[in-house]
């Protein structure tokens, strides 16, 4: 089976697997401020954080993908100003890829962290603000092991769904062989081809393997976790 | 050590408008569920913020809101033992005990090793909080207060949530910390027996103002506060001796008013003992009664008689440097024609005093 897929293909899944550790990763601490400072503080503009959170769950996928090209493009102002000082091209490289899987991930992830956030004590955090303990440091010791539980299931969220990001990604990077192309994109372009379901059924496979794989890995860690914090 | 506090906070319900002072040892604040106490005890630790107030510790400023000083909770060093234990679960007993280490000044402070013998928690270290009884889990509590060095140790109702036979099992350990670390406590309870166990002053809270405050031993024999306690709990509190252990299984103490027998208190001969009695088990007499069951008969001298709105009146008596406080009734106080000044027998049956009113003194 797996000998049967291309040097092409294998790029596809490696891309893919590439591009949800990337975007999982990096997006994870924004992640977490933003769970914790929409869970835990009152500021004007809370609403307006959380709609744009969220928007990227509601909208279109290929509008969120016009919006990255627009803003992260090389035209774009976000996108030129990391070109001319930075050298940074995100539009049709794997980078942009990455960047399109975490923002469509980006409310999953914040809202199972939102969720253990709400459910953590802050009583816990007043007794150890008593026993000498600074603000930073009380997040680091008590409420951030505590919500250990909601950032494992956030961020194995956010990668399966990064995983599975099509629209964005293929409106902002394009499904370029080699470089841009992930898995769906792989999938799709097959699918495109006359007579290339056969081996756009190898890759749906592939693609099925590694879901059930990230789900039996989720509930295990997410297990652990539980049990370590529970104090069982 | 002196802690001294003026607060003004207003709620929805009522006006908090406090003012007193804790000199070392063991204040109570004492007062009814929502009389304020744990209001006070939240601006002291530093986790609420008053409308008004002014807080001092030995001369350091922890809050002054007229010139806009506020220290916050981790920079107070205050040890706070809240009524819910709040460990942190994910933590050891062991982790849950040094937390406050990191933060201490370092090289003074008591030694794990002492506090852990203490407290009687060396068994647990290795445990998880969520594994513990309730009772442990407040001495835990108490022992990470107490390991975070604190300048006072602020303990909200640390025995409410627990039963009697838990509470009973805490008291001796609080008593050691007064008596064996000379560490200041402001003590938040609405537990008489509590105080008469525990506290060395005490300011009574009702209603959000401080209506009293002084020594434990003269507030609790105050007759015109004992309403204020409940009729049926208002008692005083008297130092005794143990003088001997008797064959027959009762022990015999020396107290100013002359010897008192009571069921065995497990003391030896010389340990100072702390008595809480209540006013309702004391008859007063004006001549000594002869052919009676009960085997404590204290001369003493009638100091104070308030009446109360019922049938009842409480009577102030001086045994010895010591007050007792008797409950008897309006008809009697007549009768026997009770007044300042009158000679009387105060009795006290042996049986009337159970283990849970002897503590340990100083």
């Amino acid at each position: 089976m797996f000998e049967a897929l291309s040097a092409e293909e294998w790029r596809a899944v490696t891309l893919s697997l590439r591009v949800s550790a990337v975007a999982t990763a990096l997006s994870l601490p924004l992640g977490i401020f933003v769970a914790y400072a929409l869970a835990r503080w009152q500021f004007r503009g809370r609403q307006l954080l959380n709609g744009l959170v969220h928007l990227p769950l509601i909208l279109p996928p290929v509008v969120t993908g016009y919006l990255l090209l627009i803003t992260f493009g090389r035209k774009g102002y976000v996108g030129q100003f990391l070109d001319q000082w930075f050298g940074i091209v995100l539009a049709f490289r794997w980078t942009g890829a990455a960047l399109a899987a975490a923002v469509m991930a980006f409310p999953l992830m914040v809202r199972a962290i939102r969720l253990t956030v709400e459910a953590v004590d802050p009583k816990l955090e007043e007794a150890a603000s008593t026993l000498g303990a600074p603000r930073l440091w009380v997040f680091a010791t008590v409420t951030l092991p505590l919500v250990l539980p909601g950032i494992v299931a956030g961020a194995i969220l956010a990668f399966a769904k990064a995983m599975g990001e099509f629209g964005a990604t293929i409106t902002f990077v394009s499904n370029i062989p080699g470089q841009t192309q992930t898995l769906p994109s792989a999938i799709y372009a097959h699918l495109q081809v006359p007579g290339g379901d056969d081996q756009a059924f190898r890759l749906v496979l592939v693609a099925i393997v590694i879901a059930m794989a990230a789900l039996l890995l989720s509930e295990w860690v997410s297990r652990a976790v539980a049990r370590r914090i529970s104090g069982q | 050590m002196t802690l001294s506090v003026a607060l003004h906070h207003r709620f929805a319900e009522f006006t908090l408008d406090a003012e007193f002072e804790a000199p070392g040892g063991v204040t109570a604040l004492f007062g009814r569920s929502g009389s304020g106490k744990s209001t006070v005890a939240n601006a002291v630790a530093g986790l609420l913020r008053p409308d008004r107030g002014r807080i001092t510790l030995d001369g350091t400023v922890l809050l002054d809101t007229d010139a806009g000083r506020m220290l916050p909770p981790h920079r107070r060093r205050m040890g706070y033992v809240f009524q819910d234990g709040r460990l942190f679960p994910h933590l050891t007993v062991r982790q849950n005990l040094l937390y406050g280490r990191w933060f201490a000044p370092k090289g003074q402070g008591a030694e794990m090793g002492r506090i852990v013998d203490l407290l009687g928690i060396a068994p647990l270290l290795d445990r998880n909080p969520g594994s513990l009884s309730g009772g442990e889990k407040q001495r835990v509590a108490i022992g990470r207060a107490i390991l975070s060095n604190p300048r006072l140790l602020l303990m909200d109702e640390p025995l409410a949530a627990l039963d009697e036979a838990r509470k009973a099992e805490i008291l001796p350990y609080l008593e050691r910390l007064r008596d064996e670390l000379r560490l200041p406590i402001l003590y938040i309870s609405h537990s008489v027996a509590e105080v008469a166990r525990l506290a060395t002053t005490v300011v009574l809270l009702e209603a959000g103002r401080v209506v009293a405050s002084g020594s434990a031993a003269e507030l609790l024999a105050d007759p015109a506060i004992a309403p204020t306690m409940g009729l049926r709990e208002a008692g005083s509190m008297i130092i005794a001796r143990v003088a001997a252990q008797e064959e027959d299984g009762l022990t015999r103490l020396e107290t100013g008013g002359g010897p008192v027998f009571l069921p065995d208190v497990g003391a030896s001969p010389g340990a100072m003992l702390r008595l809480r009695i209540l006013a309702q088990d004391v008859m007063l007499a004006t001549e000594r009664p002869l052919g009676i069951s009960a085997l404590n008969v204290l001369s003493a001298t009638v100091e104070d008689i308030r009446l109360g709105d019922g049938p009842g009146a409480m009577v102030r008596l001086r045994l010895g440097d010591e007050h007792l406080l008797a409950r008897v009734t309006r008809r009697s106080v007549r009768s026997l024609d009770l007044r300042p000044g009158a000679k009387v027998f105060a009795v006290l049956k042996t049986v009337s005093v159970g283990r849970e009113n002897v503590g340990t003194a100083s």
